[in-house]
Protein backbone atom coordinates (compact mmCIF):
# COMPACT_ATOMS: atom_id res chain seq x y z
CA UNK A 1 0.00 0.00 0.00
CA UNK A 2 1.38 3.40 -1.00
CA UNK A 3 0.50 6.70 0.64
CA UNK A 4 0.38 9.64 -1.75
CA UNK A 5 0.38 13.35 -0.98
CA UNK A 6 -1.42 14.68 -4.02
CA UNK A 7 -0.87 18.45 -4.47
CA UNK A 8 -1.69 19.23 -0.85
CA UNK A 9 -2.07 22.90 0.11
CA UNK A 10 -3.38 24.24 3.37
CA UNK A 11 -4.21 27.59 4.94
CA UNK A 12 -5.23 28.50 8.48
CA UNK A 13 -7.39 31.53 7.75
CA UNK A 14 -5.13 34.00 5.94
CA UNK A 15 -2.00 32.08 6.79
CA UNK A 16 -0.77 29.80 4.02
CA UNK A 17 0.92 26.82 5.68
CA UNK A 18 1.49 24.31 2.89
CA UNK A 19 1.81 24.94 -0.81
CA UNK A 20 1.30 22.18 -3.34
CA UNK A 21 3.14 19.34 -1.63
CA UNK A 22 3.30 16.06 -3.53
CA UNK A 23 5.23 12.87 -2.82
CA UNK A 24 4.66 9.15 -2.49
CA UNK A 25 5.56 6.81 0.36
CA UNK A 26 6.02 3.34 -1.08
CA UNK A 27 5.19 0.13 0.80
CA UNK A 28 7.68 -0.42 3.61
CA UNK A 29 9.47 2.84 2.88
CA UNK A 30 10.48 5.32 5.59
CA UNK A 31 10.18 8.97 4.54
CA UNK A 32 11.32 11.73 6.87
CA UNK A 33 9.92 15.24 6.58
CA UNK A 34 12.24 18.00 7.77
CA UNK A 35 12.15 21.76 7.50
CA UNK A 36 12.44 24.97 9.51
CA UNK A 37 10.04 25.32 12.44
CA UNK A 38 6.55 26.40 11.47
CA UNK A 39 6.90 25.06 7.93
CA UNK A 40 3.81 22.87 8.27
CA UNK A 41 5.46 19.49 8.88
CA UNK A 42 3.00 18.40 11.55
CA UNK A 43 0.07 19.90 9.64
CA UNK A 44 1.10 17.83 6.64
CA UNK A 45 1.18 14.68 8.76
CA UNK A 46 -2.29 15.39 10.19
CA UNK A 47 -3.58 15.82 6.64
CA UNK A 48 -1.91 12.60 5.46
CA UNK A 49 -3.49 10.69 8.37
CA UNK A 50 -6.99 12.08 7.78
CA UNK A 51 -7.15 14.20 10.94
CA UNK A 52 -7.24 17.51 9.09
CA UNK A 53 -9.00 18.53 5.85
CA UNK A 54 -6.55 20.20 3.45
CA UNK A 55 -7.65 23.41 1.72
CA UNK A 56 -6.84 21.77 -1.60
CA UNK A 57 -5.34 18.53 -2.83
CA UNK A 58 -5.79 15.26 -0.97
CA UNK A 59 -4.02 12.38 0.72
CA UNK A 60 -4.56 9.15 -1.20
CA UNK A 61 -3.90 5.45 -0.78
CA UNK A 62 -2.92 3.12 -3.60
CA UNK A 63 -3.19 -0.64 -3.34
CA UNK A 64 -4.73 -2.79 -0.64
CA UNK A 65 -3.47 -2.62 2.95
CA UNK A 66 -2.04 -5.83 4.47
CA UNK A 67 -4.88 -8.25 5.24
CA UNK A 68 -4.25 -8.31 8.99
CA UNK A 69 -3.97 -4.53 9.40
CA UNK A 70 -6.64 -3.09 11.70
CA UNK A 71 -5.62 0.53 11.13
CA UNK A 72 -3.35 0.95 8.09
CA UNK A 73 -2.39 4.57 8.90
CA UNK A 74 -1.44 4.77 12.57
CA UNK A 75 -0.10 7.78 14.45
CA UNK A 76 2.63 7.96 17.07
CA UNK A 77 2.25 11.31 18.81
CA UNK A 78 4.84 13.74 20.10
CA UNK A 79 3.07 14.03 23.47
CA UNK A 80 2.32 10.27 23.55
CA UNK A 81 -1.48 10.84 23.94
CA UNK A 82 -1.90 8.14 26.56
CA UNK A 83 -5.09 7.83 28.61
CA UNK A 84 -3.87 8.75 32.12
CA UNK A 85 -6.65 6.75 33.81
CA UNK A 86 -5.78 3.54 31.96
CA UNK A 87 -2.95 1.12 32.68
CA UNK A 88 -0.29 0.33 30.09
CA UNK A 89 -2.16 -2.72 28.81
CA UNK A 90 -5.50 -0.88 28.78
CA UNK A 91 -3.89 1.88 26.74
CA UNK A 92 -2.51 -0.63 24.25
CA UNK A 93 -5.86 -2.42 24.09
CA UNK A 94 -7.83 0.82 23.66
CA UNK A 95 -7.75 0.93 19.82
CA UNK A 96 -8.86 -2.73 19.71
CA UNK A 97 -11.94 -2.38 21.92
CA UNK A 98 -14.31 -1.35 19.15
CA UNK A 99 -13.10 -4.00 16.68
CA UNK A 100 -14.73 -7.36 16.05
CA UNK A 101 -11.89 -9.21 17.77
CA UNK A 102 -12.61 -11.59 20.65
CA UNK A 103 -11.12 -10.93 24.07
CA UNK A 104 -8.57 -13.70 23.48
CA UNK A 105 -7.54 -12.25 20.11
CA UNK A 106 -7.19 -8.79 21.62
CA UNK A 107 -5.14 -10.21 24.44
CA UNK A 108 -2.79 -11.94 21.98
CA UNK A 109 -2.25 -8.69 20.04
CA UNK A 110 -1.65 -6.72 23.24
CA UNK A 111 0.80 -9.33 24.56
CA UNK A 112 2.72 -9.31 21.29
CA UNK A 113 2.87 -5.50 21.12
CA UNK A 114 4.00 -5.23 24.75
CA UNK A 115 6.68 -7.85 24.20
CA UNK A 116 8.04 -6.09 21.11
CA UNK A 117 8.45 -2.87 23.06
CA UNK A 118 9.79 -4.45 26.25
CA UNK A 119 6.75 -3.44 28.31
CA UNK A 120 5.55 -6.86 29.45
CA UNK A 121 6.60 -6.20 33.04
CA UNK A 122 4.82 -2.83 33.10
CA UNK A 123 1.37 -3.88 31.94
CA UNK A 124 -0.47 -2.85 35.10
CA UNK A 125 1.45 0.42 35.52
CA UNK A 126 -0.19 3.82 35.02
CA UNK A 127 1.35 6.38 32.63
CA UNK A 128 2.21 8.83 35.43
CA UNK A 129 4.46 6.17 36.98
CA UNK A 130 6.54 5.85 33.80
CA UNK A 131 9.44 7.90 32.45
CA UNK A 132 8.99 9.83 29.21
CA UNK A 133 10.79 7.17 27.21
CA UNK A 134 8.65 4.37 28.60
CA UNK A 135 5.51 6.43 27.91
CA UNK A 136 6.48 6.78 24.28
CA UNK A 137 7.14 3.03 24.19
CA UNK A 138 3.51 2.60 25.28
CA UNK A 139 2.49 4.89 22.40
CA UNK A 140 4.53 2.77 19.99
CA UNK A 141 3.18 -0.44 21.48
CA UNK A 142 -0.39 0.82 20.99
CA UNK A 143 0.45 1.62 17.37
CA UNK A 144 1.96 -1.82 16.78
CA UNK A 145 -1.11 -3.57 18.26
CA UNK A 146 -3.26 -2.50 15.29
CA UNK A 147 -0.69 -3.81 12.77
CA UNK A 148 -0.19 -0.61 10.79
CA UNK A 149 1.01 -0.52 7.21
CA UNK A 150 2.42 2.98 7.64
CA UNK A 151 3.32 4.67 10.92
CA UNK A 152 2.74 8.41 10.99
CA UNK A 153 5.25 9.67 13.54
CA UNK A 154 4.95 13.28 14.64
CA UNK A 155 8.26 14.26 16.29
CA UNK A 156 8.05 11.12 18.43
CA UNK A 157 11.33 11.80 20.24
CA UNK A 158 11.30 15.56 20.67
CA UNK A 159 9.75 15.48 24.16
CA UNK A 160 12.53 13.19 25.42
CA UNK A 161 16.03 13.77 26.73
CA UNK A 162 18.97 12.93 24.49
CA UNK A 163 19.88 9.60 26.11
CA UNK A 164 16.32 8.30 25.95
CA UNK A 165 16.11 9.55 22.38
CA UNK A 166 19.18 7.49 21.47
CA UNK A 167 17.67 4.34 23.01
CA UNK A 168 14.32 4.78 21.30
CA UNK A 169 15.99 5.47 17.98
CA UNK A 170 17.62 2.04 18.28
CA UNK A 171 14.14 0.61 18.90
CA UNK A 172 12.84 2.32 15.76
CA UNK A 173 15.72 0.97 13.67
CA UNK A 174 14.88 -2.52 14.92
CA UNK A 175 11.11 -2.16 14.35
CA UNK A 176 11.55 -0.79 10.83
CA UNK A 177 14.34 -3.21 9.92
CA UNK A 178 12.30 -5.91 8.19
CA UNK A 179 10.70 -3.47 5.75
CA UNK A 180 7.19 -4.75 6.52
CA UNK A 181 6.11 -1.41 7.91
CA UNK A 182 6.57 1.98 6.31
CA UNK A 183 6.66 5.31 8.09
CA UNK A 184 6.34 9.02 7.62
CA UNK A 185 8.64 10.54 10.20
CA UNK A 186 8.24 14.24 10.94
CA UNK A 187 11.21 15.71 12.78
CA UNK A 188 13.29 18.83 13.15
CA UNK A 189 16.23 16.66 14.14
CA UNK A 190 18.39 15.97 11.09
CA UNK A 191 20.29 13.19 12.83
CA UNK A 192 17.08 11.23 13.39
CA UNK A 193 16.09 11.79 9.79
CA UNK A 194 19.46 10.61 8.46
CA UNK A 195 19.49 7.54 10.73
CA UNK A 196 15.98 6.33 9.99
CA UNK A 197 14.75 7.49 6.60
CA UNK A 198 15.10 5.99 3.15
CA UNK A 199 14.27 9.39 1.73
CA UNK A 200 14.20 12.82 3.31
CA UNK A 201 11.68 15.39 2.12
CA UNK A 202 13.05 18.87 2.82
CA UNK A 203 10.36 21.53 3.12
CA UNK A 204 10.89 25.26 2.71
CA UNK A 205 9.86 27.88 5.19
CA UNK A 206 6.16 28.64 5.51
CA UNK A 207 4.24 28.16 3.31
CA UNK A 208 5.96 24.77 3.13
CA UNK A 209 6.96 23.67 -0.37
CA UNK A 210 9.18 20.72 -1.24
CA UNK A 211 12.70 22.09 -1.66
CA UNK A 212 14.40 18.82 -2.25
CA UNK A 213 14.03 15.09 -1.74
CA UNK A 214 17.27 13.50 -0.54
CA UNK A 215 17.81 9.76 -0.83
CA UNK A 216 19.91 8.18 1.90
CA UNK A 217 22.31 5.85 0.09
CA UNK A 218 22.71 3.21 2.84
CA UNK A 219 20.62 0.53 4.52
CA UNK A 220 19.52 1.27 8.05
CA UNK A 221 21.75 -1.49 9.41
CA UNK A 222 24.79 -0.04 7.66
CA UNK A 223 24.09 3.35 9.19
CA UNK A 224 24.62 1.98 12.69
CA UNK A 225 28.27 1.21 11.92
CA UNK A 226 31.10 3.56 12.85
CA UNK A 227 32.30 3.75 9.25
CA UNK A 228 28.97 5.25 8.19
CA UNK A 229 29.23 8.15 10.63
CA UNK A 230 31.10 10.47 8.35
CA UNK A 231 28.76 9.89 5.45
CA UNK A 232 25.74 10.52 7.64
CA UNK A 233 27.28 13.72 8.99
CA UNK A 234 27.96 14.90 5.46
CA UNK A 235 24.34 14.17 4.60
CA UNK A 236 23.10 16.09 7.64
CA UNK A 237 25.32 19.04 6.68
CA UNK A 238 23.97 18.95 3.15
CA UNK A 239 20.39 19.16 4.44
CA UNK A 240 21.30 21.77 7.05
CA UNK A 241 22.80 23.99 4.36
CA UNK A 242 19.47 23.75 2.55
CA UNK A 243 17.42 24.97 5.49
CA UNK A 244 19.82 27.00 7.63
CA UNK A 245 19.05 30.45 6.25
CA UNK A 246 15.33 29.82 6.32
CA UNK A 247 15.55 28.44 9.85
CA UNK A 248 17.14 31.74 10.92
CA UNK A 249 14.36 33.71 9.24
CA UNK A 250 11.72 31.45 10.75
CA UNK A 251 13.15 31.89 14.23
CA UNK A 252 13.23 35.67 13.94
CA UNK A 253 9.68 35.87 12.70
CA UNK A 254 7.05 37.40 15.00
CA UNK A 255 4.49 34.75 15.91
CA UNK A 256 0.95 35.15 14.67
CA UNK A 257 -1.19 35.12 17.78
CA UNK B 1 34.98 37.36 45.76
CA UNK B 2 33.77 40.06 43.47
CA UNK B 3 32.57 42.55 46.06
CA UNK B 4 35.80 42.20 48.06
CA UNK B 5 38.14 42.63 45.14
CA UNK B 6 39.95 45.52 46.80
CA UNK B 7 40.90 43.82 50.05
CA UNK B 8 44.36 42.37 50.14
CA UNK B 9 44.05 39.97 53.13
CA UNK B 10 43.20 36.42 52.06
CA UNK B 11 40.45 34.80 54.13
CA UNK B 12 40.78 31.01 54.27
CA UNK B 13 38.12 30.13 56.83
CA UNK B 14 35.21 28.06 55.51
CA UNK B 15 31.66 29.05 56.30
CA UNK B 16 28.54 27.09 55.76
CA UNK B 17 26.07 28.51 53.19
CA UNK B 18 23.12 29.78 55.19
CA UNK B 19 19.86 27.86 54.51
CA UNK B 20 17.23 30.27 53.23
CA UNK B 21 14.67 28.02 51.57
CA UNK B 22 12.30 27.53 54.54
CA UNK B 23 8.54 28.04 54.49
CA UNK B 24 6.04 28.64 51.70
CA UNK B 25 5.13 24.94 51.57
CA UNK B 26 1.38 24.28 51.68
CA UNK B 27 1.54 21.67 54.44
CA UNK B 28 -0.34 21.55 57.74
CA UNK B 29 0.56 19.79 60.94
CA UNK B 30 -1.45 16.69 61.73
CA UNK B 31 -3.17 17.63 64.99
CA UNK B 32 -2.93 21.43 64.78
CA UNK B 33 -6.49 21.89 63.57
CA UNK B 34 -8.02 19.64 66.22
CA UNK B 35 -6.04 21.26 68.99
CA UNK B 36 -7.15 24.73 67.86
CA UNK B 37 -10.79 23.60 67.68
CA UNK B 38 -10.63 22.05 71.16
CA UNK B 39 -9.00 25.20 72.50
CA UNK B 40 -11.73 27.49 71.10
CA UNK B 41 -14.47 25.24 72.52
CA UNK B 42 -12.73 25.14 75.90
CA UNK B 43 -12.41 28.95 76.06
CA UNK B 44 -16.03 29.31 74.94
CA UNK B 45 -17.17 26.85 77.62
CA UNK B 46 -15.06 28.55 80.29
CA UNK B 47 -16.46 31.96 79.37
CA UNK B 48 -20.00 30.54 79.57
CA UNK B 49 -19.44 28.77 82.89
CA UNK B 50 -17.87 31.88 84.42
CA UNK B 51 -20.96 33.87 83.48
CA UNK B 52 -19.03 36.18 81.16
CA UNK B 53 -21.41 35.52 78.27
CA UNK B 54 -25.20 35.75 78.44
CA UNK B 55 -26.48 32.22 77.55
CA UNK B 56 -29.42 33.77 75.72
CA UNK B 57 -27.05 35.20 73.11
CA UNK B 58 -24.39 32.51 73.11
CA UNK B 59 -25.08 29.31 75.06
CA UNK B 60 -22.05 27.28 76.17
CA UNK B 61 -20.98 24.23 74.12
CA UNK B 62 -22.20 21.92 76.89
CA UNK B 63 -25.69 23.40 76.63
CA UNK B 64 -25.68 22.91 72.85
CA UNK B 65 -24.55 19.30 73.28
CA UNK B 66 -27.32 18.77 75.82
CA UNK B 67 -29.86 20.24 73.39
CA UNK B 68 -28.69 17.91 70.62
CA UNK B 69 -28.91 14.94 72.99
CA UNK B 70 -32.47 15.87 74.03
CA UNK B 71 -33.49 16.38 70.41
CA UNK B 72 -32.12 12.95 69.54
CA UNK B 73 -33.85 11.27 72.48
CA UNK B 74 -37.23 12.87 71.80
CA UNK B 75 -37.14 11.78 68.16
CA UNK B 76 -37.49 15.38 66.98
CA UNK B 77 -33.97 15.38 65.56
CA UNK B 78 -34.72 12.52 63.21
CA UNK B 79 -38.07 14.04 62.22
CA UNK B 80 -36.45 17.29 61.14
CA UNK B 81 -33.31 15.72 59.70
CA UNK B 82 -35.18 13.12 57.64
CA UNK B 83 -37.44 15.81 56.14
CA UNK B 84 -34.38 17.84 55.10
CA UNK B 85 -32.43 14.81 53.86
CA UNK B 86 -35.32 13.70 51.68
CA UNK B 87 -35.61 17.15 50.07
CA UNK B 88 -31.87 17.44 49.55
CA UNK B 89 -31.54 13.87 48.27
CA UNK B 90 -34.36 14.02 45.73
CA UNK B 91 -33.58 17.59 44.64
CA UNK B 92 -29.87 16.91 44.28
CA UNK B 93 -30.33 13.69 42.31
CA UNK B 94 -32.85 15.29 39.92
CA UNK B 95 -30.74 18.42 39.44
CA UNK B 96 -27.54 16.42 38.99
CA UNK B 97 -29.06 13.99 36.48
CA UNK B 98 -30.44 16.83 34.37
CA UNK B 99 -27.25 18.88 34.78
CA UNK B 100 -24.99 16.01 33.68
CA UNK B 101 -27.18 15.32 30.64
CA UNK B 102 -27.37 18.99 29.59
CA UNK B 103 -23.67 19.57 30.38
CA UNK B 104 -22.64 16.68 28.13
CA UNK B 105 -24.97 17.87 25.38
CA UNK B 106 -23.42 21.35 25.53
CA UNK B 107 -19.92 19.88 25.61
CA UNK B 108 -20.50 17.61 22.63
CA UNK B 109 -22.89 19.42 20.29
CA UNK B 110 -22.45 22.78 18.66
CA UNK B 111 -26.21 23.43 18.52
CA UNK B 112 -26.74 22.50 22.18
CA UNK B 113 -23.80 24.73 23.11
CA UNK B 114 -25.10 27.85 21.40
CA UNK B 115 -28.63 27.37 22.77
CA UNK B 116 -27.67 25.99 26.18
CA UNK B 117 -25.02 28.53 27.11
CA UNK B 118 -27.36 31.41 26.27
CA UNK B 119 -30.05 30.12 28.60
CA UNK B 120 -27.64 29.12 31.34
CA UNK B 121 -25.96 32.53 31.27
CA UNK B 122 -29.36 34.20 31.60
CA UNK B 123 -30.76 31.94 34.32
CA UNK B 124 -27.71 30.96 36.38
CA UNK B 125 -27.29 34.34 38.16
CA UNK B 126 -30.88 34.28 39.53
CA UNK B 127 -30.81 33.34 43.22
CA UNK B 128 -32.94 30.21 42.98
CA UNK B 129 -34.67 30.87 46.29
CA UNK B 130 -36.35 33.86 44.58
CA UNK B 131 -38.18 31.38 42.39
CA UNK B 132 -39.73 29.53 45.34
CA UNK B 133 -42.93 31.64 45.43
CA UNK B 134 -43.41 31.06 41.71
CA UNK B 135 -42.75 27.35 42.14
CA UNK B 136 -45.31 27.25 44.97
CA UNK B 137 -47.86 28.80 42.61
CA UNK B 138 -47.06 26.20 39.99
CA UNK B 139 -46.60 23.12 42.13
CA UNK B 140 -48.68 23.74 45.29
CA UNK B 141 -47.49 24.07 48.86
CA UNK B 142 -46.20 20.53 49.42
CA UNK B 143 -42.70 19.17 49.02
CA UNK B 144 -42.53 19.75 45.27
CA UNK B 145 -41.61 23.46 45.19
CA UNK B 146 -38.82 22.96 47.78
CA UNK B 147 -37.40 19.99 45.87
CA UNK B 148 -37.71 21.89 42.59
CA UNK B 149 -35.83 24.89 44.06
CA UNK B 150 -32.97 22.62 45.14
CA UNK B 151 -32.98 20.77 41.81
CA UNK B 152 -32.79 24.07 39.90
CA UNK B 153 -29.90 25.34 42.01
CA UNK B 154 -28.01 22.08 41.59
CA UNK B 155 -28.81 21.82 37.87
CA UNK B 156 -27.10 25.02 36.77
CA UNK B 157 -23.88 24.48 38.73
CA UNK B 158 -23.72 20.87 37.57
CA UNK B 159 -24.33 21.71 33.91
CA UNK B 160 -21.59 24.35 34.02
CA UNK B 161 -19.04 22.12 35.73
CA UNK B 162 -19.84 19.21 33.36
CA UNK B 163 -19.43 21.17 30.14
CA UNK B 164 -16.31 22.86 31.48
CA UNK B 165 -15.04 19.37 32.30
CA UNK B 166 -15.82 18.11 28.80
CA UNK B 167 -14.10 21.17 27.31
CA UNK B 168 -11.04 20.48 29.46
CA UNK B 169 -10.53 16.93 28.17
CA UNK B 170 -7.22 17.16 26.28
CA UNK B 171 -7.97 17.42 22.56
CA UNK B 172 -4.94 15.28 21.77
CA UNK B 173 -6.63 12.29 23.44
CA UNK B 174 -9.73 12.73 21.29
CA UNK B 175 -7.61 13.08 18.16
CA UNK B 176 -5.70 9.96 19.18
CA UNK B 177 -8.98 8.01 19.50
CA UNK B 178 -10.16 9.36 16.13
CA UNK B 179 -6.87 8.30 14.54
CA UNK B 180 -7.73 4.72 15.52
CA UNK B 181 -11.28 5.03 14.08
CA UNK B 182 -12.81 4.70 17.55
CA UNK B 183 -16.55 5.39 17.21
CA UNK B 184 -18.17 8.48 18.75
CA UNK B 185 -19.99 6.62 21.54
CA UNK B 186 -16.80 4.86 22.64
CA UNK B 187 -14.89 8.16 22.62
CA UNK B 188 -17.56 9.64 24.89
CA UNK B 189 -17.53 6.63 27.22
CA UNK B 190 -13.81 5.88 27.33
CA UNK B 191 -12.17 9.27 26.81
CA UNK B 192 -14.52 12.15 27.54
CA UNK B 193 -16.34 10.72 30.56
CA UNK B 194 -13.21 9.75 32.55
CA UNK B 195 -11.48 12.93 31.39
CA UNK B 196 -14.34 15.12 32.61
CA UNK B 197 -14.83 13.22 35.87
CA UNK B 198 -12.43 15.32 37.98
CA UNK B 199 -14.35 18.49 37.08
CA UNK B 200 -17.69 16.74 37.63
CA UNK B 201 -16.69 15.59 41.12
CA UNK B 202 -15.35 19.05 41.94
CA UNK B 203 -18.78 20.33 40.87
CA UNK B 204 -20.41 17.94 43.34
CA UNK B 205 -18.69 19.75 46.19
CA UNK B 206 -20.25 23.01 45.07
CA UNK B 207 -23.71 21.56 44.41
CA UNK B 208 -23.77 19.82 47.80
CA UNK B 209 -23.35 23.16 49.54
CA UNK B 210 -25.84 24.82 47.16
CA UNK B 211 -28.39 22.13 48.04
CA UNK B 212 -27.80 22.61 51.78
CA UNK B 213 -28.17 26.39 51.47
CA UNK B 214 -31.38 26.08 49.46
CA UNK B 215 -33.01 23.45 51.68
CA UNK B 216 -32.50 25.60 54.78
CA UNK B 217 -33.77 28.73 53.00
CA UNK B 218 -36.81 26.95 51.59
CA UNK B 219 -37.65 25.43 54.94
CA UNK B 220 -37.40 28.82 56.60
CA UNK B 221 -39.91 30.21 54.11
CA UNK B 222 -42.51 27.54 54.60
CA UNK B 223 -42.19 24.14 56.25
CA UNK B 224 -43.35 22.43 59.40
CA UNK B 225 -40.41 20.03 59.61
CA UNK B 226 -36.81 20.30 58.49
CA UNK B 227 -33.61 21.67 59.99
CA UNK B 228 -34.26 25.11 58.50
CA UNK B 229 -37.77 25.26 59.96
CA UNK B 230 -36.44 24.05 63.30
CA UNK B 231 -33.70 26.71 63.44
CA UNK B 232 -36.22 29.43 62.59
CA UNK B 233 -38.70 28.25 65.25
CA UNK B 234 -35.97 28.06 67.87
CA UNK B 235 -34.93 31.62 67.02
CA UNK B 236 -38.50 32.88 67.29
CA UNK B 237 -38.79 31.28 70.72
CA UNK B 238 -35.35 32.59 71.72
CA UNK B 239 -34.19 29.00 72.39
CA UNK B 240 -30.62 29.78 71.41
CA UNK B 241 -29.26 26.38 72.50
CA UNK B 242 -31.75 24.65 70.18
CA UNK B 243 -30.94 27.09 67.39
CA UNK B 244 -27.22 26.40 67.67
CA UNK B 245 -27.91 22.66 67.94
CA UNK B 246 -29.51 22.94 64.48
CA UNK B 247 -26.52 24.89 63.18
CA UNK B 248 -24.10 22.26 64.51
CA UNK B 249 -26.12 19.51 62.82
CA UNK B 250 -25.91 21.41 59.50
CA UNK B 251 -22.17 21.76 59.92
CA UNK B 252 -21.75 18.04 60.63
CA UNK B 253 -23.92 17.20 57.62
CA UNK B 254 -21.74 19.39 55.39
CA UNK B 255 -18.59 17.74 56.74
CA UNK B 256 -19.96 14.23 56.13
CA UNK B 257 -20.92 15.07 52.54
CA UNK B 258 -17.45 16.55 51.98
CA UNK B 259 -15.86 13.35 53.30
CA UNK B 260 -18.03 11.18 51.03
CA UNK B 261 -17.01 13.22 47.97
CA UNK B 262 -13.36 13.06 49.06
CA UNK B 263 -13.67 9.28 49.32
CA UNK B 264 -15.26 9.12 45.85
CA UNK B 265 -12.39 11.18 44.45
CA UNK B 266 -9.71 8.89 45.88
CA UNK B 267 -11.62 5.84 44.59
CA UNK B 268 -12.38 7.13 41.10
CA UNK B 269 -9.42 9.42 40.43
CA UNK B 270 -6.58 7.30 41.85
CA UNK B 271 -4.78 7.64 38.51
CA UNK B 272 -4.06 11.33 39.08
Amino acid sequence: MDLIANHISHRFGDLAVLDDVSFTVGAGEVVAIVGPSGCGKSTLLSILGGLLQPTSGAPELRGAPPADSLNPLTFVFQDFALLPWATVEENVEFPLLHTQLSAAQRRALVDDALRRTGLTDFRTTYPKQLSGGMRQRVGISRALAVKPAILLMDEPLSALDSQTRELLMEDFVRLLADGGMGAVYVTHNLEEAARLADRIVVLSRRPGRIREVVTVPMTRTERGEIAAREKLLALQNQIWSLIRNEAIDAEREVQHA
Amino acid sequence: MLDRAGTSAKDDTTRRVRFRGAGFVPASSRFGGWIALALVIAIWQAAGSAGLVNPLFLPAPAAIARAIYQLAMSGALWQHLSASLLRIGVGWVLGTAAGVAVGFAIGLSRLARSVGITFISALFPIPKIALLPLLILWLGIGEEPKIATIALGVFFSTAISVYSGVDAVPRNLIRMAQSFNVPFATIVRKVIWPGALPAILAGFRITASVALLLVVSAEMIGAQYGIGAFVLQAGNLMQTDQLLAGVVILSVFGLVVGKVIGWLETRLLHWR
